[in-house]
């Protein structure tokens, strides 16, 4: 059975841009499978090494709910950052400016707000090696934090090109940008129940 | 969303300068080729290593001139230490399989063909493409720089177990910086292929040219793409096995490290650590990396032999199916690097049957290779020779799977030369001889011009019987029950077994010998070969279809449009018994799917 | 060159094969009761995985002799049954046959892994340490002493870290460097990591376990034959690895007995 196709085709149009969005969007679901993967190797670290008995549960220092709050507020600001570029009779990016600074400023709030749990932490005699569960305490939120400040970086990133640039940035952009930060938001949620009864 | 700006439709400018066209290079030939430099350099490295190694188990005292200058700790006077040998042995095996096995087939060629092969311009994120090398070739400058330090190169295998790993220089020579250079090294490079993995999963998803589907794609793109889906996991668990292995080692955690072991007289200040999580984390990483080492030569060799035979594979979608469920099951085998170690033996037979199990889809797809080759017209030349070797390297090296799957006779051949006879038939060997293949196929299509074919032949000759000449011992020797990873045999156990180990020997200092064949044929050629044709080996697939070296931007102006799959061969076409990928002739005579 | 490829192909395999079929490297002999089991699965999967290499390497070698750069003119075509038949032949015989290995194979690893030691087995000790064995029996009490890892002191050879100063258990417990054992009585081995892994390895008694530091790991077995046998370290520890080995001694019960007083008295 032969196959009979013939064709002519004319070059496609912009298939190459479009390309690239989609390209965008499917990196960064690529990199936030392999976080996960990357979180779930330090998750069965934890579950190996609860078999061994001496394990004296944490109580977080509270300072680590208001950390949450933040963040999870700043993934409702950044939706808002999204409606606002979206919707009237021109949108753009920069419409959506104001709260994306807003979720940054929130962002930054967590990452302090950590370092103020670590400081706290670290008063009650816990650092990173004092105690098998300490040292999970400080892996996984550490960890946690890094990739949120490369979060912090894309949105960096973002606010500086809709502010120099006389046109604007590609979409994908934002859009990759705010699929990363609510995985952190989704990621620390995670976390801290982990935290919470397990540590 | 549309956005209001225009962007531009190249993915990058045109390279200008020195630096960015050779150093800084944005583009995906380029850093492939970077990639597969790396690699050379670091399998001559370890090749090297490897004849330090051999020459030491069979003259033990003798003086290797030279050596005493570099390693005058390691190898006073050229008499190499029995830690020195463990030196030679981790950094041969870590070289090996990371900076050559990972790079070259994977890194190397399919940064260089896939995008071609899918009709794109580049890969999706030519910046991090390009960080993906830099960070690789900073963490072999980082692993190399093992060797310069006082005390050493670590000494712990590339397996580098817990706790000897673990708990520092108390532990002996190389365990103090030697074992932490390691671990960032191997760190960095787990961020570079992380990198990797991205672009070409991305690239492979979005930047296909039109009329390209996903089962029109090559199966050498295919095996790209499978290996960058394990390899995109398989490092993220590799990673923060690295990182606690750094706090274990210079933080004070016991990630690894149980209580009271006493190391050279010292009680160790650690508590509450599990040897075997580090064992689970680098297996779970581990295995899934062997086959990331050898599914992109099934895909080179696959695509080399159609090429070679003129005609297709019996069945091309039974050849990519049987590539998934080899990358499906490897996440379920693990533990069968652990059946002795302590673990649940009940796990240990749960393991066993998906270890087994793969056989099915290896078989397979030997089986595919062994019955396309019925009916065909095999072309000989260097390419096709190393890829019908291939497929005799992967059935040797595959059949002493069959004995290492079994818990039982585990028992008996673990940590025996038979483990090390297995895995370097089919990564040392078969993986190594899908690059060489790839490389005497794809060179004229890089570099403009043909390699010589005499020297490509006597090439493979030598390597063929002298690979077979080494590692097929090896086998017999681990029957008898020689231990591997010692540095001397120096007991009456092992004396009526010198005479292989010096027949191992001999042929392995023939057959890498033979390499400089290779290496003086692959430089001269890249300036002083033949020039070659656009498509010398009268192919189908889409890298045949633009010049030789292809432009900056790969295909020019034009975008390139697929009309079928590549498989066109032994039918009537304009061109010969073949009709291109982007040809939209009518295909008269095909086959039967 | 594609006949040539062919004649090589076929040499390479006999010359392969021949070790193998003259029995020129088989394992040492078996003096354990539960080895013959894996000594039977290990020539049953010499004898598949053989006869697969010869087959899959001598067609590898007639297709490459008959099919390669062929002058006639005519045209390539397909095997008859095409991949349906490779696909049924892979599942049929390779799964088949692999499985049942695998089933098989259970038995042989059940006897050394799922049985426990019977209440009389005689328990023994053995630390590895870097780089060398050593092995306590629990002497007239039946009761070893506990370890104190601070109190190793191998200048003055309290290898275990014994505190029989204070601990009643610790007094007559018996510390040798060689593995004594009666013919014919199960040991039930006690497995200690002293600093990091180790493992135990006696070819001919068909064992091999790690040494894990931070778990008890225990095999037991029980020798059949009389003599003087390895016990070498395989598992990579440090860069006396390649010398870590001590002797299994398998002896008469009554010539046990007289050593283990003998030994008794020195301590």
């Amino acid at each position: 059975m032969a196959s009979t196709v013939v064709q002519h085709a004319a070059p496609p149009p912009l298939a190459e841009r479009h390309g690239r969005e989609r390209a965008t969007r499917s990196g960064i679901w690529v990199a936030i499978f392999a976080i996960t993967m990357s979180f779930a190797a330090f998750t069965s670290a934890l579950m190996v090494r609860q078999g061994s008995g001496d394990w004296k549960h944490i109580v977080p220092p509270p300072v680590i709910y208001l950390n949450t709050v933040a963040l999870l507020i700043s993934s409702i600001t950044l939706e808002r950052a999204r409606n606002r570029a979206t919707s009237g009779s021109r949108p753009q990016l920069r419409n959506g400016l104001p709260w994306i600074v807003v979720t940054f400023v929130l962002g930054l709030f967590f990452v302090l707000g950590q370092y103020l749990v670590w400081r706290q932490l670290a008063a009650q005699g816990l650092y990173l090696a004092t105690t098998s569960n300490s040292s999970f305490f400080y892996v996984f939120t550490v960890m946690h934090a890094l990739h949120l400040l490369g979060g912090i970086v894309a949105l960096t990133y973002l606010i500086a090109q809709i502010t120099s640039r006389q046109g604007q940035p590609r979409w994908s952009l934002f859009d990759g940008a705010a699929t990363y930060w609510h995985f952190m938001g989704v990621l620390w949620l995670y976390l801290l129940f982990v935290i919470s009864t397990r540590l | 969303m549309e956005d209001a700006a225009v962007q531009p439709v190249q993915v990058h400018a045109p390279p200008e300068g020195f630096i960015r066209k050779f150093v800084f290079s944005l583009d995906h030939k380029m850093i492939g080729k970077q990639y597969y430099g790396l690699a050379l350099m670091a399998v001559f490295m370890g090749m090297v290593l490897s004849w330090f190694m051999r020459f030491h188990l069979v003259w033990p005292d003798a003086k290797i001139p030279g050596l005493g200058a570099i390693a005058p700790t390691g190898a006073p006077g050229g008499v190499i230490t029995p830690e020195y040998y463990l030196s030679l042995l981790t950094m041969h095996g870590t070289l090996m399989v990371f900076f050559v096995l990972t790079n070259a087939p994977f890194a190397g060629f399919g940064n260089y063909f896939l995008p071609i092969q899918i009709g794109a311009e580049d890969m999706a994120f030519p910046r991090f493409n390009m960080m993906s090398f830099w960070t690789t070739l900073v963490a072999f400058i980082v692993l190399v720089s093992a060797f310069f330090i006082p005390d050493g190169p670590p000494i712990s295998g590339w397996t580098a177990y817990a706790p000897l790993s673990a708990v520092g220089k108390d532990a002996g020579p190389g365990l103090g910086w030697g074992q932490n250079l390691w671990a960032m090294s191997i760190a960095l490079f787990c961020v570079g292929q992380l990198l990797g993995s991205l672009n070409f999963i991305a690239t492979t998803l979005d930047l296909r040219a039109k009329g390209m589907t996903l089962m029109r794609m090559p199966i050498c793109t295919w095996a790209w793409f499978i290996t960058s889906c394990i390899g995109l996991l398989a490092f993220a668990v590799l990673l923060p096995a690295c990182l606690l292995l750094l706090l274990d080692r210079m933080a004070g955690t016991s990630f690894f490290i149980p209580s009271g072991l006493v190391v050279s007289d010292r009680l160790q200040n650690h508590a509450g650590g599990s040897p075997l999580l580090w064992q689970h984390l680098f297996w779970f990483f581990g295995h899934p990396e062997v086959y990331i080492a050898i599914l992109p030569a099934v895909g080179i060799v696959s695509h080399v032999l159609i090429t070679s035979m003129r005609k297709p594979l019996l069945s091309a979608k039974v050849m990519i199916y049987s590539m998934m469920s080899i990358g499906f099951l490897s996440w379920m085998v693990w533990g069968h690097h652990m059946f002795v170690s302590g673990m649940n033996p009940f796990s240990s037979l749960l393991f066993s049957f998906p270890t087994l199990t793969i056989t099915i889809p290896a078989t397979i797809i030997t089986l595919i290779w062994l019955g396309s080759l019925f009916g065909a017209n095999i072309q000989i030349n260097s390419a096709s020779l190393f890829a019908l070797g291939f497929v005799s390297m992967f059935v040797s090296g595959g059949v002493s799977g069959f004995f290492l799957a079994q818990p039982s006779i585990d028992i008996y051949l673990h940590a025996t030369y038979f483990v090390v006879g297995h895995f370097h038939m089919v990564m040392g060997v078969a993986a190594i001889f899908g690059i060489l293949s790839g490389t005497y196929f794809w060179f004229p299509k890089m570099s403009g011009r043909m390699m010589n074919e005499t020297l490509g032949q006597i090439h493979f000759w030598i390597t063929f019987v002298g690979t077979y000449c080494i590692f097929m011992p090896f086998h017999y020797l681990g029957l008898v029950g020689n231990v591997r990873r010692y540095s001397s045999f120096v007991d009456d156990f092992m004396a009526p077994l010198m005479p292989v180990h010096k027949f191992i020997s001999i042929a392995a200092f023939i057959t890498g010998a033979a390499q400089l064949i290779f290496l003086y044929n692959l430089i001269h050629s890249r300036f002083r070969g033949k020039i070659a044709p656009e498509n010398p080996w009268n192919a189908t697939s889409l890298e045949w279809s633009i010049p030789s070296p292809p432009p900056w931007n790969n295909f020019g102006d034009k975008h390139p449009v697929v009309f079928h799959d590549p498989y066109q061969y032994g039918v009537k076409g304009s061109k010969g018994d073949f009709v291109m990928q982007d040809s939209p002739e009518q295909v008269v005579g095909g086959w039967d799917k | 060159m594609g006949k040539f490829f062919g004649v090589i192909l076929v040499l390479i395999t006999l010359v392969s094969a021949y070790p193998i079929v003259t029995h020129k490297f088989v394992q040492p002999v078996d003096i354990s009761t539960h080895g013959h089991a894996i000594d039977e699965q290990l020539a049953d999967t010499m004898a598949e995985a053989g006869l697969a290499f010869v087959g899959a390497q001598l067609l590898l070698a007639f297709f490459v002799w008959k099919f390669s750069n062929r002058k006639d003119g005519s045209k390539v075509v397909h095997l008859p049954g095409g991949a349906k038949l490779m696909v049924a032949t892979a599942f049929i015989f390779i799964g088949t046959e692999v499985l049942a290995l695998g089933v098989l194979g259970q038995k042989a690893w059940a006897d050394v892994y799922f049985t426990a030691p019977k209440p009389d087995a005689m328990q023994i000790q053995a630390q590895a340490g870097q780089f060398a064995f050593y092995f306590r029996y629990p002497g007239a009490d039946g009761r070893f002493g506990p370890l104190h890892p601070d109190k190793i002191d191998e200048g003055n050879q309290n290898y275990f870290g014994l505190d029989p100063a204070n601990d009643v258990e610790a007094r007559d417990d018996i510390v040798t460097a060689e593995l004594t054992i009666p013919i014919n009585r199960e040991i039930h081995l006690l497995l200690h990591a002293k600093d990091v892994g180790h493992s135990f390895y006696v070819r001919e008694l068909r064992l091999q376990q790690d040494f894990v530091p931070g778990l008890d790991l225990s095999l037991h077995f029980t020798a059949t034959k009389t003599g003087k046998y390895e016990i070498v370290c395989t598992q990579l520890c440090g860069l006396g690895h390649y010398n870590m080995k001590a002797y299994l001694n398998v002896l008469a019960q009554d010539e046990f007995d007289k050593w283990l007083k003998d030994r008794a008295a020195e301590q």
